[in-house]
Parts: C-alpha cells; structure tokens; sequence
C-alpha cells in the first residue's frame, strides 16, 4: 500500500497510467452493477462511458481518501441517478404500481397469514461464505432481473444505491409509505427466488 | 397476535427506519416463537448488505488484475 502511495505524491503524472488499468480492470463490475440497476444494456453502457470520462477528466480531484474504485463507483451512482431522472422525464418510467403484483407474495402465505409449507424461509448458512459465492451473485442478478420493475427500481435505489427512503420518495415523487410497502414485496420476491435457485443447487 | 405475513412487513421496515417500542417489542414476541420468521429476518438483513458487498468487491477486481500483472502479491 505504501509503494503505491509514494509514487501518487512523487509524480501526479505518473499515477494516471495506472489508475487508467484501474478503470479498464473494474468496468465489467460497474457495468454488472449499472445493468441490474437500469435493466437495460445500452443505458448501463451509456453511465458506465460516462462515468469513466468523469473520473478521467476529474482525476485531479481524487483526493485518495477512500479507494479509487470506490471513488469511480460513486460517480458512476450519480451518473445512474441522471439516467433514471431523464428516463423519468421522457416518461420512459413505468409508473409505480403498488397494488396489482400480490399474487406472488401471496403464494408464500396462506390466507391465516402463516407461511405456505413449501415456502417456509430455510437457512442460507453462513453470509460470508455466501458473498464470497460467485454462483450466489449470478443467482440475485437473475433474480433482480425477474423483480417487477417498479420494485427492482425502488430495492436498487435502496439497497444497491444506499439511498433512505426518504430520498427515494423524492427521487420517485411517491410517498415514504409506498415506499416501504414496495420494498416489503420485493425483499419477500427476492428472499423466495433466491432460495430456489440457490439452496436447491447447494443442497442436492 | 401478529401473523408470519404480518411479522415480515416489520422486519422489511426495520431494514429502512427505527421500528416504533410497539414494533419492536411484537416483532420480537414472533420471532422468539416461529423460526421459519427467524430465518426470514435474516435473509432481510442479508440483502440489505447486498449493495456494500457490491461496492467491496470492485476493488477485488482491479487488486485481482494488478496482481496478475505485477507477478509476485503484494502483502496488505
């Protein structure tokens, strides 16, 4: 770590080449990650571009502070947020529906409100084990992608993007309790897709 | 007394806002009594950290990358 943090201060030039490899080795990430949130290839691809010319024109800027990646993550967060907004505003958004998409949950419960007995939550094991599982990612891609998309957009931009509820009420124009009443149904979606694809394979 | 469907709506909400002492106390009266809710609130907790694992495993990749490159690991 120090080696690096030398020659940062030694040659401002010279560190550029190599944050350069930076962004080209972790771009298949942000895309991966821009993908699950705009569920669309050529809108990720766009804020991807977009936020790799950011962090080239600002790398001035990086202060260090927190990682590099971290840093170009950010901006490509913000680029995300951009994308959504003008999305928004051509109307390209399905609007949020909170209403119609029970059925699925519905599924899970029985009408007493207790869990159907093939939908009862087993255990997962051990969540560091699990986030270390390529397959398990591959799992919660495919499982965002089958959410509705009025639910993966709101746990995206809860979950994945970090905002409050709040913010996404803002973000959204929708009210804080929708909010959470779509983040319920997509938590319980997500937690039965994930459970099928996941625990089946692991345990045969 | 709250059911599993019920029990569920609180552990999503405990994931975005401070339950209410009334929430929170009735929450934990389910979960003391219904393990299938049990593991159900840990799932919730998992995919709340969905994101930062996310975010630690970007500089996994380019760590990966210069690794390779750089021939002998660096020691953190």
């Amino acid at each position: 770590m120090t080696d690096e943090r030398h020659s940062e201060q030694d040659s401002g030039a010279a560190a550029q080449p190599a944050r350069m490899e930076r962004l080209t080795a972790v771009r298949p990430r942000l895309l991966s990650f821009a993908r699950l949130h705009l569920r669309d290839n050529a809108l990720a691809e766009d804020a991807v571009q977009e936020a790799m010319m950011t962090a080239i024109e600002k790398d001035a800027s990086f202060a260090g502070r927190s990682g590099y990646e971290t840093w170009v993550f950010g901006i490509l967060k913000y680029k995300i947020l951009d994308v959504m907004r003008y999305q928004k505003r051509l109307g390209r958004l399905q609007p949020l529906d909170d209403e119609s998409d029970d059925d699925a949950i519905d599924r899970q419960f029985q009408h007493n409100g207790r869990w159907h007995q093939d939908a009862r939550p087993a255990s997962w094991g051990e969540p560091d084990r699990l986030f270390e599982s390529e397959r398990f990612w591959q799992v919660f891609d495919a499982c965002m992608i089958a959410l509705p998309d009025s639910a993966a957009r709101v746990f995206s931009l809860r979950e994945l993007m970090g905002l409050s509820t709040e913010e996404i009420c803002r973000e959204l124009e929708i009210r804080e309790n929708n909010c959470w009443v779509i983040l319920h149904r997509a938590r319980l979606r997500l937690r039965a897709c994930l459970e099928q694809g996941w625990l089946k394979e692991e345990s045969p | 007394m709250m059911m599993c469907k019920g029990a569920t709506r609180l552990m999503s909400l405990k994931q975005d806002r401070r339950l209410t002492f009334q929430e929170r106390i009735s929450l934990r009266l389910h979960l003391s009594m219904c393990g299938a809710c049990r593991q159900c609130d840990r799932q919730f907790a998992l995919l709340h950290r969905a994101g930062e694992r996310f975010e630690s495993r970007l500089s996994d990749a380019s760590r990966d990358d210069a690794s390779r490159q750089a021939g002998p690991e660096r020691s953190e």
